[in-house]
Parts: C-alpha cells; structure tokens; sequence
C-alpha cells in the first residue's frame, strides 16, 4: 500500500516561539499569501497558555488538498523560530533531507529557569551555539533580527525580517508578501515594514552562498559558560537567645530555607538550599543571625 | 531551497469556490448563525470560548448571546428559548458538561420545541484543562445524538444540519469538537441564513414537565427516538463510505479522519457523523466487504465497544491510544505495529537540549502578591481553577489543592471541620469562578460555621480564557453596560462578618490584612482587588529599573516569579545580580516594595 500517496505535494513550515511575539501573527501572513494563490491551507495552533509566557506553535501547511491539521515530525520543509530555544525544542519536526532553519537568535530567558541560585550553577538555557545547530541541520540560517529591526527603528518589524527571510525561502513574489504585510500592520509603519522585509531578503541572500555554519549574526557565546566562583559551603549561626521569632527571616529569605521551631526561634529547615546570600543576616533587627562560608569541599574526580 | 509549487497553483484557482479561512470555531458561529439560531448562552472555557465571542459578531437583530454565570445555567437558558419556540444554542468545554449534566439528563427525556443544540469541546492531549474526559461517552448516557465533524466546512454544516436533527427526532443534538479542530483555520465556504420562524411556547406538562409519571412515559421514547436516528445515520450522507483497498478497512469519525486520510488514504473507509447512536447495518456491511477492520478514534473506545458488542471482530485501541491526542505519525506508528505498512524507519533525534519554559503569571498579575502573602504566613491553601492556578508551582508554590472550578471554598470547609492541621485554612477563587459556582460553598462555610479565610482574587475579568465578562464586570458578552453584582453585597449578604478589600498591590496591607481575617474566628473574606494587566485592556505603568550598584544579589525579588527580572552579567559575591526588563515590566512595584536594598526604583 502507497503510504506516500497525495503527501509529495504538500508544504510545510512550522512557526514557533514564546507567548507574545506574534507566531500568530506570522503564520497568518504566510497563510494569507497561500490562499490568494489558490492552495488550500490550514493552520493550526492551539491558544490557552500562550499568553502566559509558555511556548506558541502554529503549523502552516498548504498544497492542493491538506488532510492533517498538524505536521508529522520529521516533515517540516521549513521551521522558523521566533526565540533560539524554542527552534531548539521543535528541531526534529524538520525535514532531515532539505529542510530549511530558520533562527531568531533572541533568547528569553524563562524565569523559573534562574531560580536556582547557587554559585555557578546553571542558568537552565539551552547552550548549543547558532553554529553547532547549523552544523547539526545542514541548511540555516540563524539572525539577529530584533537587532536588526531596532537599527531601523522599530523593533517591532523584528517579525517582518523574519518574515523576509522566510520569503527566500518560498516560491512567491516579494509584492504579494508586501501586500499582506500592509494589511496587517499600522499605517505609519508600513515604510518602516518594507525596509525590514527588504533587509530579511537581502541578509538571506548575503548568506545564501557561504557555508552553512557561517550563516548566522549571533555572537559565539555560550549563554551559560559564565564565570565558576569556588563553591563555597554556607555555614548559618543563629544565636537561639537573641531571636525573639519576628519572623521577618523566615519571609524575607529568597530560598525559604528558614522557618520558625515550636518554640518560636529561628531555624535553618532546608540546609542545601541556602545559598549563602546573607539577606537574614543584614534584616534581622537583632543580630541573631550570622552567615559563614567554609572552604569548598575538595572536588573528587 | 525553493519549493516549486507554481505550477498547480493555476489548475486550482479555477476548481476551487469562494472562499473564505474560518477557525473551526469561527466555523461553528457561522453554521448555528445559518441555521437561523435566535438565542446562545455559553460560559467560556478553552477551546470553546471564541464560539460565542464570534456570534456575538452577527447582528444582535439576529442573534442574543449572553455570558451565563455557568455551564448548567447557560444549558437552562437555551433550553427556556428552546420552550419559547426558538432555535437556541449553548456552549461549553468539555469540563462544563459535568456542571450542566444534571439539566442535560432531564432535557433529553423532555427533547426540545424549537430545535437546541450544544456545542461541546474537548482537550484530548490536555492542552488547557484539568483532564481529558470523552464527551461522547456523555452523549451515550444521555442518548443524545453525537456528530462529529472533521474539520471547519464541517463544523458549520454539522452545525446547521444539528438543528434540523433536533427539531425532527425531538431531541437535544451535542456537536463534538476538539481542540484541533476548534483552533485549526481553513477554507470554508459560506451559506446564507435562514429565518425560522418562532414556534411560539408550547403547553404540553406532559412532556416539558419532569415528575415521575412523565418520566416513565417519557422513557421508552428515547428508545424509539434512538431507533430513528439510527435508520437516518444509515442512509444519510454524513454516513461516508469511501471504498478503497479491500484488505484495509477503517473505521473513523472527527479529526482523526484527516489523519487516516493522511496516512492511509487508499484504504477503505467508513467515515462516520459521529459515534451515537451507530448505522449498524452500514457497518455489518463494512466490516464484511474488507479483510481487516480497524477502528480510529480519539480517546476513548466509544465506537469500538459498540462494535464489538455486534460481534464483529474489530482492532482499535490495541494500536492507537486511549491517551492523549493523535497525530499523523502516531496513525502511522498504530499501521505499522498491525503490520499494515512497513514500520516507518525511526530516525535518531537529533540530541538537543530543551529549555523548560513554563507558564507562568505575567508579569505585574495582581494575583502575585496574595500568594507570596499566603506562602509567608505558611498556610494550607484550597486552590481553585484559574490563572492564579499557576501560583502552584515554585517559586510562588503556594497552593496544596486544586479540583475543579469552585471546589476551594468547600475543600477548606472539609480541612477545618477535620481538624488537626497546624497551618491556617484558606481558600482562594477567582472572580469569576466565585460566581460560577463559589457562591454555594460560601453560603455552607457560614451556615456551617466554618473557622476558614476565604481570599476572592477579584481581577476585574476572566483572565485565564482571555479576558470575558462575567457578572461581576458591569458588561455584557456584547460589551454593553450592565448591572454589576457586585462582590462585598453578596458576601455581606450571604452572612460574613469579617470582609475587607484590599490594594492587590500593596504587599503590607495584604500580608497585614491575611493575617487579621485568619485570626478572625469564623468565616473571614478578603477582596484582592486589581484589575489584570493583560485584559480587557493592557496596563502598562512606568517600569522600574535596578539600581545595580546597591544590589547585593540576594534575589528576594525573584520570588515573585515576575517574568520581567532576570539575572544580568553584573555578580555580588558570587551570585548573580538582577535586571528588569523595561519592556515587560508593569510597573506593579512588587518588587521594589520586597527588595529589602531598596535598589529598585523608577527609572
Ligand atoms: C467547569 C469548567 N468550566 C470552565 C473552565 C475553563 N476555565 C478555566 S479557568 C476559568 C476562568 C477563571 O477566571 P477567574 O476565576 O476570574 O480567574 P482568572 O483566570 O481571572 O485569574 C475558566 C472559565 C473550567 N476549567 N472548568
Ligand atoms: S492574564 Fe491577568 S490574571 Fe492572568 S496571569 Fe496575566 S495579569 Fe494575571
Ligand atoms: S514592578 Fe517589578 S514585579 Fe512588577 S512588573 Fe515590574 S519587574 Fe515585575
């Protein structure tokens, strides 16, 4: 039996990013530009947490007949990222022969991810650099747009740099993308919307010719390869007698390792998550509590 | 790349009609306007709330929609238009059919006068809910008809078609949709209204009046009426059987049709409207002409059971799961394991790292300081179903119960009768899940005398859908101005003592304010009260900035889970220091009022 069958003739290009830069948005362009050409096309997103800083995802597809709503993994003939970790979360939706990636190197740092605040320890971000995913997907490019957009004047055409690049990467006309795009975005920034288009199409072709893992604006910095202190151990001292159990510790410590004893006194509950950032030491009306580090524990290898 | 495409593109602008992209849900609004609907009632609920927000787009002429105060109260209204003599439409997420079933099960032993249909959404895959029920195994109990449609064309003609369903076999008509199919946008073409005249009210205490004695009569009728639907399902063309390879025949209704046409497009297949009650000879006849049956459906075995309970030999849920929602690859993945097609060769995924970005509240969410507030004091916290919700998770992490909407109140009723736990009893609700149904519980916390603290977290909206009026707003589902029912004469009046509200932004005064109501023995209720920040309108005030030269990186501000701070390259003995995001910041002042440096400020 031909599984294949009717698929060939599809397109594919998977928009992701993080609640409120406008995947929506994008993917509504795009498939805006399908359906005046005459494919059918759905589109597919699911609302609900994407306001709430979550990730966003919109599938485009678009061909003579369109089954699916969402695109197999694997299939994505084209998978633009709006944020550098999202393309990173949706990687393997993309085509493994001639699948095309497409990058804002943005990161947006989710804050549950800086939580843990121990010296050195990890910011909770993907650290793969533009080049070693370049490298790793064979055809991509990987851009600064917000950059890019903000030179120009509005970082809010960040999306429509993007949009140009995505343009290279299709088989319609530069107008017809410029004229969705005109639709949908405020009068008096329509000028500054064809400049970013322009300068999405025109950075795609300046790349376009040189290896792939050169193809990107972002500076090689591993966004967690930061400076490793000496891991000190924290040593917390409460002098019993002093506290009276006003409890403004116990609020005011950032870990909440602190709490009140039965008799109303301070203590230290959770040892290993105190980091040893002395805010008890300095709020604490009564001097009651003070803060050490002892030497780092030798490392065994 | 480029992908060649243009050549198509010039034999399909002629084949194909007007046109026009509609969300499944959009959709939906569309076939129930057609359909000459007069009446819709609905309480939102992701992924059905943009049904009723797009009928309230149609002309008020044609159409009155409201925002009911819940899901049975919003059937309730439809069913009273239904007896009035008009098509009447109600909607909700698949969740709502719990809080409406006790209407549901007496209305379908009544039917309707006018035609009523419901329009229900579930979240296979659990997207945006607090679990994945199957409401067609509620459309079996009730004997309600179930269609199904597959995509947006679908959802407006099912729709339309629900209504003439109703009228003619005199029954409520429940139209499934899913998720995928509720927010998936594509072609549709569009049809004209109809008028349907009112059939006026009916008298008939026979049949519109539930006692025992109608009951009874009423009963043997839905057998009958079951019958009926069964011999149309046979014949009509919603029953779709598209022939194919005989070896492979397959069974499939609703999204997972356009996967099985992805997949395996040249097997046979019984495309049904929906999964009761079931064109059985249709499918004898089915199961006889190919060699191997299968059944796909999403969720549960509704479809499957039933088959099988004909005797004939049928394979589902052995390959494709009763969890979660289906995709192409998992459709592929099922053939392959029955060894209908060759198992797809597994590529390695390619090992990259994942960042965990979960949802958090927004940034300035008024909602914030109540549970930094309630983390403080240590209590033991009845949540409820909202977006304050996410206030589970660190680094708020402050909530030790959720259920379902308006479950809080009575949760810390059954705590403080039980006894025995050190920690204070609070319960907090959001505004508009107090009226939904939080109103009850609190009624039985003062009746019962229960020792509890009540915290209504009063944002001016129903956040977590996106932002629709409820009772409390002063506004209709059309944005006209309306009575407010407002929250400290309900409270007062139901028999509370102890009520203050509260600056939601004033971090003292809350903490200062908790602390008095738990002392208060008895029910005690604080009003948080701030408007959201993100709807109906974004309030953005002027952000703060760190003063970095002062931060001593003790990351106190950090507790708020504000998605505006984030560590900055700067370091203090060790740590990292924190910047704000000017962008994002609201200029709440949370975190300048806990940042015990005093080194955030205005910028
Ligand atoms: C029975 C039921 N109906 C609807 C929903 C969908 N839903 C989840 S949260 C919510 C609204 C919460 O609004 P509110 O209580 O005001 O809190 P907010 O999100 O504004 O913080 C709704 C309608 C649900 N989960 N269960
Ligand atoms: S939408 Fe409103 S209520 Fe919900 S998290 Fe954001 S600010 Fe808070
Ligand atoms: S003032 Fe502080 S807590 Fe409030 S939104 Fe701005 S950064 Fe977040």
């Amino acid at each position: 039996m031909n599984v294949e069958k009717g698929k060939s003739n599809l397109t594919n290009v998977l928009v992701v990013g993080v609640g409120g830069q406008g995947v929506i948005m994008v993917s509504k362009v795009l498939a805006l530009i399908c359906q005046s050409n005459g494919f059918q096309v759905k589109q597919s997103e699911v609302h609900g947490m994407a306001k709430r800083g979550g990730g966003v995802f919109s599938h485009v597809r678009f061909g003579p007949e369109v089954w699916s709503p969402t695109i197999p993994k694997g299939e994505a003939d084209i998978l633009l990222a709006l944020e550098w970790a999202e393309g990173l979360r949706w990687i393997n939706y993309l085509k493994r022969d001639g699948g095309l990636f497409i990058a804002d190197t943005q990161k947006i740092f989710p804050p549950f991810a800086a939580r843990n605040r121990n010296r050195g320890a990890d910011v909770g971000y993907s650290p793969e650099t533009p080049r070693e995913i370049l490298e790793l997907v064979g055809d991509g490019y990987a851009l600064d747009a917000t950059s890019m957009a903000n030179e120009l004047g509005n970082l809010r055409a960040a999306n429509t740099v993007l949009l140009g690049v995505l343009s290279m990467g299709l088989d319609f006309e530069p107008q017809e993308w410029l004229d969705v795009i005109e639709q949908l975005v405020p009068a008096n920034s329509i000028e500054i919307n064809r400049l970013a288009f322009q300068q999405g199409r025109d950075w795609f072709a300046e790349m376009q010719n040189i290896p792939t893992a050169d193809r990107h604006t972002a500076p090689e910095i591993k966004p967690n390869e930061i400076v490793q202190s000496v891991h000190g151990r924290v040593k917390l001292e409460i002098v019993e007698d002093w506290c009276k159990g006003c409890d403004i510790c116990v609020k005011m410590c950032p870990e909440r390792c602190l709490r009140l004893n039965g008799e109303m006194i301070a203590e230290l509950s959770k040892p290993d998550a105190c980091t040893g950032c002395r805010v008890c030491e300095w709020l604490c009306p009564d001097y009651a509590i003070k803060v050490g580090m002892l030497p780092a524990l030798e490392v065994v290898s | 790349m480029n992908i060649n495409m243009k050549n198509e593109q010039a034999q399909l602008a002629a084949k194909l009609p007007e046109t026009k992209p509609l969300s499944g849900n959009e959709a939906f609004a569309q076939g129930a306007w057609e359909a000459g609907v007069k009446v819709a009632a609905a309480y939102p609920g992701t992924p059905s709330t943009e049904i009723l927000e797009t009928v309230a787009k149609y002309p008020e002429e044609d159409i009155y929609a409201q925002w009911s105060t819940n899901e049975k109260v919003s059937l309730d209204v439809a069913t009273g238009a239904s007896f009035a003599g008009v098509r009447s439409l109600c909607v909700m997420k698949h969740v709502g059919v719990n809080v409406a079933s006790d209407a549901l099960m007496s209305l379908t032993y009544i039917g309707v006068n006018a035609g009523l249909v419901l329009i229900v959404c579930d979240d296979p895959g659990i997207h945006s809910s607090q679990n994945e029920q199957d409401t067609r195994i509620m459309c079996q109990f009730a004997m309600i008809p179930a269609l199904e449609p597959s995509d947006a064309q679908e959802a407006l003609e099912f729709t339309r078609l629900a209504f003439d369903l109703s009228e003619q076999f005199d029954t409520p008509v429940i139209v499934r949709s899913t998720t995928r199919l509720s927010h998936t946008r594509s072609p549709v073409s569009l049809g004209d209204r109809v008028e349907v005249e009112s059939r006026g009210f009916v008298e008939n205490p026979n049949k519109n009046v539930m006692i025992p004695s109608n009951a009874r009569t009423q009963h043997p009728k839905l057998l009958e009426r079951e019958k009926g639907l069964r011999e149309y399902f046979e014949t009509s063309e919603l029953t779709r059987w598209e022939k194919g390879d005989a070896k492979v025949g397959i069974i499939t209704m609703g999204t997972p049709y356009t996967y099985v046409k992805e997949v395996m497009g040249d097997a046979s297949i019984l495309k049904l409207a929906g999964s009761y009650p079931l064109p059985e000879n249709k499918i004898r006849e089915f199961a006889a002409s190919v060699d191997r049956l299968f059944i796909v459906e999403e969720l549960e075995p509704v479809v499957e059971t039933q088959v099988k309970a004909m005797g004939i030999a049928v394979e589902g849920k052995k390959f494709f799961s009763r969890l979660g929602e289906f995709s192409p690859e998992l459709i592929r993945a099922g053939f392959a394991e029955a060894g209908i097609i060759d198992k797809a060769t597994i590529q390695k995924d390619w090992n990259v790292s994942q960042t965990i970005r979960p949802p958090v509240l927004c940034s300035g969410c008024p909602h914030t300081s109540s549970y930094m507030a309630l983390r403080a004091i240590n209590a033991r916290v009845a949540g409820d179903i909202g977006c304050y919700t996410l206030a589970t998770v660190e680094p708020l992490q402050s909530i030790d119960t959720v259920v379902s909407m308006g479950s809080s109140i009575a949760n810390a009723i059954g705590m403080a009768k039980a006894g025995g736990d050190t920690k204070p009893i609070v319960a907090t609700i959001g505004d508009s899940t107090f009226y939904h149904s939080g109103v009850p519980p609190l009624i039985d916390a003062v009746y019962n005398d229960a020792d509890i603290t009540v915290i209504l977290l009063d944002n001016h909206v129903t956040g977590m859908t996106g932002g629709q009026d409820h009772p409390g707003t002063g506004l209709t589902l059309r944005g006209k101005k309306t009575h407010r029912v407002d929250y400290e004469d309900v409270i007062r009046a139901i028999g509370v003592k102890w009520v203050k509200k509260v600056d939601s932004y004033d971090m003292a005064a809350m903490y200062q304010t908790f602390r008095e109501a738990i002392d208060f023995k008895g029910v005690s209720v604080v009003i948080s009260d701030r408007p959201c920040v993100l709807d109906p309108l974004k309030i953005k005030g002027p952000s703060l900035e760190v003063r970095s030269k002062n931060c001593t990186a003790c990351q106190v501000c950090m507790n708020l889970g504000c998605p505006a701070i984030s560590w900055s390259d700067e370091w203090y003995d060790g740590h990292h220091k924190v910047k704000i995001d000017p962008q994002s910041c609201m200029g709440c002042t949370l975190c300048a009022q806990i940042c015990p440096s005093d080194c955030i400020q205005a910028v």
